[in-house]
């Protein structure tokens, strides 16, 4: 019932290894300062726990608390949130160490191993994180065994933990596909709650150009039949219609009761698309989308969006039409946006797109000058152009004509609408890698892109895509492609490789790599993306019907008791030892073979005297029986044993009859 | 009033059996709940789900299924580590008064699975921890406190375990008819009573020169005729002088010899009795209920001193 008043030195440093490894994951993204400040922390404990020394006096910690506090105050200016809460629980459970005096503080140090290690999951879900996971529980599970065990050695903690670790997988198992899913959230998240990093709503230059260096994935999509071809893979996403000079922007919302038209619709296509959680509203659609499986609405300017943010990973099947006539009657407002220009900017420009004005006969002999315009002349596509004046289209038409895919849709959006005719700009990605492994495509943040759309009359909006008339190969290949060699070295490896020319990885790392991808795509399905669609998806292909939760919750409750009988029964069937022995069990299955006859063996009875009664009784089985007992008097009172032996007995009882 | 029944149904529920014999712990002996730190663990895991819930945390969820989990499963190992163990009660060794009765019970381990951190406990916080390897029968001795001679049962013991996590407080009741004698504490070193022959005269006699055998310290209680006059009258303190009774002379303790209170006499004669062994001497032991003729030997001062814890109280 006493606890022990001092603890084992052996029990502190399986502590102080729980808390290295829950703390180990946060290192990268906690301030140095606080990693810094959490590895003297433990060192002070490790040194204290080895030297045998007296903890520190309870005002010092609290002193340390305080400046803690203080310097997360400072440096995140909150207490809340993600950032600032996980750094406190850090230093927290540091502290708390130098702190634990008896069992019942170690219980505690424990059940907040456990909790921490939750925190983690905020930044990765990673396959490698879910084994990290698993070994750091190992190490939580060894130290409690040894809380509550005193003096046992290492090994045995070791493997009872195992146990109960392996134990729990199944029962998991169970309850991770049965355990009735909720939807997040049950309140309001704090803003950084998830990482962002994809495009934006806003478009300047060197915008799209700082996604390129990211190999992170956007999205995964798995066509149903024929894949498109890759120049007809653009990714619709946020469309930009306003410019200020430097900046594009949204329009204006107010334009919500304007329906999008499609006619003309041909080559329509299928495909399920796995979307990482961005933290923003729209869905990605190959242009043009006319069905989603997903709630979200389109807006007039052909945009798929939902009404809250995608926090989570999102999966929905879309059908589009890759041939379409959009808007063709478009609104005169609507045209009317697409038209302005900030006047007094780039009048060299201006001026340009005048002539064309003048030169040509309709809007679409415009856009052709144009597009002539860019191949003809010297522009280059990279990924780090010079930097532009006041004067941004000017400066890069007639100055640098070095730019990234973001140059090139606004100055050639801004032609245009200085040419009267209506254009926009539409941001989104281009492209995506196949995955031979996984028969998918993936879609990166370096495919992110933007291009433009041109109003034509009678044929409504057309896709113009400025990039592929100046490097006509990113669009047929990828960027990694159309980047000239000395840009193209700074991209990351996954971002290379996509392209076929390209290659100077070795072949089997880019496989190595694909398989990865490919299993972390089941990876993200599976496991990190299981919600209440997913669930019930996978249920009823599993052949439960009428899914409720309370079905859902019996099924749990059966699977999960017929495990733990399972393993009751196995566990406690090393309690007991089989005593009594074989040939025994084989003699006395001979007698009950008499008995049923009615010659029962008297208790005073040997086997050798029992064996004489019955031959009496029954001389014609005489041979049998005094084989039977002398073969079991060989096994039983003999010295040795012999499985041979044993064989012979089972048959010859086996083969007895009455 | 739902004190009182509650206190009824436990004590039906535990309602105490005296065994003899062998004890196997089966499932209908050992009672199993949730400690309050296992208590405890279920609103950290509740706090955990909600976390997973809230931020669609899909490894959150793995995590708090697998705590879970093993919180479950290590209900079935708590009742394990103790379920099927024969114990039996051993011999208790008889012991003074106000010394520790060490109760001894054994035991065995029949199956293939070692059994960690078992604690046996009477109410009172002496408690013994210890282990039972597999296939294996322990010892284990739990001292308990002998306060008064007679017979000191080792009443309800409770055998407990909390392993391996200590979330479940697994425990059984174990009350054997195993009894331990306890001696009356013996009085500080008293001389013995002088000559046998004289004996029942209720005085002390010195008795012959030749008997005498030397001087010792005096003693609070030591009696007056015996005081080494001369030796104090040749400033050497005051001292007692020891006589030795002689060989093949009985010597017989006597319950009227001493004025004091019952239980001051037992304990003199207790002293008597051990002192009196000591020497080498015959002697009997005349008590209100019986009487031991003098003899020499082990069994002999067993049997006295048995009669003296057990004097006046019941067999």
């Amino acid at each position: 019932m006493k606890l022990d008043s001092t603890l084992n030195t052996h029990l502190v440093y399986g502590l102080l290894i729980c808390v290295v490894l829950i703390c180990a994951p946060h290192a990268e993204h906690l301030p140095l300062w606080v990693n810094s400040l959490s590895v003297v922390l433990l060192g002070w404990r490790a040194y204290l726990a080895y030297s045998d020394k007296p903890l520190p006096p309870r005002w010092l910690l609290l002193a340390i608390v305080a400046g803690s506090v203080g310097g997360i105050l400072i440096n995140f200016h909150t207490l809340f949130g993600r950032e600032a809460g996980v750094t406190l629980l850090i230093l927290l459970a540091a502290l708390k160490l130098l702190e634990v005096r008896s069992a019942r503080d170690a219980t505690i140090m424990i059940y907040f191993a456990c909790f921490i290690m939750i925190t983690t999951f905020f930044y990765s879900q990673s396959i490698l994180m879910a084994l990290f996971m698993v070994a750091t529980l190992l190490a939580i599970l060894t130290t409690w065994v040894h809380l509550q065990s005193g003096t046992l050695a290492l090994r045995p903690r070791f493997r009872i933990a195992g146990i109960l670790l392996l134990q729990a997988i199944p029962l998991t198992l169970v309850l991770f596909v049965l355990f009735p899913r909720i939807q997040g959230p049950l309140w309001g998240l704090p803003q950084d709650a998830y990482a962002s990093s994809g495009l934006d709503d806003k478009m300047s230059p060197g915008s799209v150009g700082h996604l390129a260096l990211s190999d992170a994935v956007a999205f995964r999509v798995a066509f149903d039949g024929q894949p498109p071809q890759r120049d007809q893979m653009y990714w619709r996403g946020p469309v930009l219609l306003n410019f200020d000079g430097h900046t594009w922007t949204p329009g204006q919302r107010d334009a919500a009761h304007i329906k999008p038209k499609m006619d003309n619709l041909e080559y329509p296509i299928d495909y399920t698309v796995t979307l990482e959680p961005h933290n923003k509203t729209w869905l990605f659609t190959l242009e043009m989308p006319t069905h989603i499986s997903v709630p979200a609405g389109m807006t007039y300017d052909f945009q798929v969006q939902q009404n809250s943010p995608v926090t989570s990973r999102l999966r929905y099947t879309a059908h589009s039409q890759l041939g379409y006539r959009a808007n063709t009657e478009e609104d005169t407002r609507q045209l009317q946006r697409a038209l302005t220009i900030p006047r007094d900017l780039n009048p060299r420009a201006q001026q340009l797109a005048g002539e064309w004005r003048a030169n040509s006969g309709s809007d679409a002999a415009i856009m052709n000058t144009a597009l002539a315009y860019f191949s003809r002349e010297d522009f280059y596509y990279t990924l780090s152009p010079p930097p532009l004046g006041t004067n941004e289209i000017d400066d890069f038409l007639f100055g640098t004509r070095k730019g990234f895919c973001e140059h090139y849709a606004s100055s050639f959006v801004f032609l245009m609408r200085a040419a009267g005719v209506p254009a926009r700009v539409v941001t989104g990605y281009q492209g995506g890698e196949y995955n031979n492994y996984g028969h998918y495509y993936i879609v990166r943040q370096s495919d992110a892109h933007a291009w433009a759309e041109v109003w034509l009359r009678g044929r409504g909006w057309v896709r113009i895509d400025p990039t592929a008339a100046i490097a006509p190969a990113r669009v047929e290949f990828g960027m990694a492609a159309a980047l000239p060699e000395s840009d193209s070295a700074a991209l990351p490896l996954m971002v290379r490789a996509q392209s076929p020319g390209l290659i100077n990885a070795p072949s089997w790392l880019i496989n190595l790599r694909f398989n990865l991808d490919a299993l972390n795509f089941r990876w993200n399905q599976w496991v990190l993306g299981y919600n209440p669609e997913r669930q019930f998806a996978f249920l009823s292909r599993m052949g439960m019907e009428e899914i409720t939760w309370q079905r859902m919750a019996f099924t749990m409750m059966g699977g999960m008791a017929l495990l733990a009988g399972l393993f009751t029964l196995l566990m406690l069937r090393q309690l007991t030892v089989r005593n009594t022995d074989e040939a025994q069990h084989l003699y006395l299955k001979f007698c009950r073979k008499l008995s049923s006859k009615g010659i029962v063996r008297g208790t005073h009875e040997g086997p050798q005297d029992f064996a004489i009664r019955i031959t009496q009784i029954k001389p014609q089985l005489a041979p049998a029986i005094s084989d039977i007992t002398a073969r079991y008097v060989a096994l039983r009172y003999g010295n040795q044993f012999d499985t041979g032996a044993m064989q012979a007995l089972r048959r010859a009882v086996a083969a007895f009859k009455l | 009033m739902l004190a009182a029944l509650r206190q009824q149904f436990r004590s039906w529920l535990f309602r105490p059996k005296i065994e003899s014999g062998t004890v196997t712990l089966n499932q209908r002996r050992i009672f199993i709940i949730p400690t309050r730190q296992g208590i405890g663990f279920v609103f950290v895991l509740l706090v955990m789900m909600l976390g997973d819930i809230n931020y669609s945390l899909s490894l959150g969820y793995v995590l708090t299924f697998l705590l879970g989990t093993t919180a479950l499963m290590t209900m079935l190992h708590t009742f394990r580590n103790m379920a099927q163990l024969d114990i039996r009660a051993g011999r208790a060794e008889s012991v003074f008064a106000g010394d520790m009765a060490q109760f001894v019970f054994h035991f065995h381990n029949n199956g293939r699975l070692p059994r960690y951190h078992l604690k046996l406990h009477d109410g009172n916080g002496h408690c013994v921890t210890f282990d039972i390897p597999a296939q294996q029968s322990v010892e284990i001795k739990l001292p308990l406190p002998a306060a008064q001679r007679g017979w000191l049962s080792s009443s309800r013991l409770t055998l407990f375990t909390e392993f391996p996590l200590g979330l479940y407080h697994a425990w059984s009741y174990l009350q054997f008819d195993t009894r331990c004698l306890v001696y009356p504490k013996p009085a500080a070193p008293q001389p013995l009573p002088a000559s046998p022959e004289q004996s029942g005269t209720g005085k002390f006699i010195v008795s012959g020169d030749e008997d005498f055998s030397g001087l010792r310290s005096y003693v609070a209680g030591d009696a007056l005729p015996r005081i080494a006059w001369k030796a104090l009258a040749r400033e050497q303190g005051l001292q007692v002088k020891q006589f030795n009774a002689q060989q093949g002379q009985a010597l017989w303790l006597d319950w009227a010899l001493l004025p004091v209170t019952i239980e001051h006499k037992l304990e003199i004669l207790t002293r008597w009795v051990l002192d009196a062994d000591a020497l080498g001497l015959r002697y009997g032991l005349r008590l209100p209920d019986i009487e031991l003729p003098p003899e020499q030997s082990t069994t002999h001062r067993v049997e006295c001193l048995r009669a003296l814890a057990l004097c006046g109280l019941p067999k």
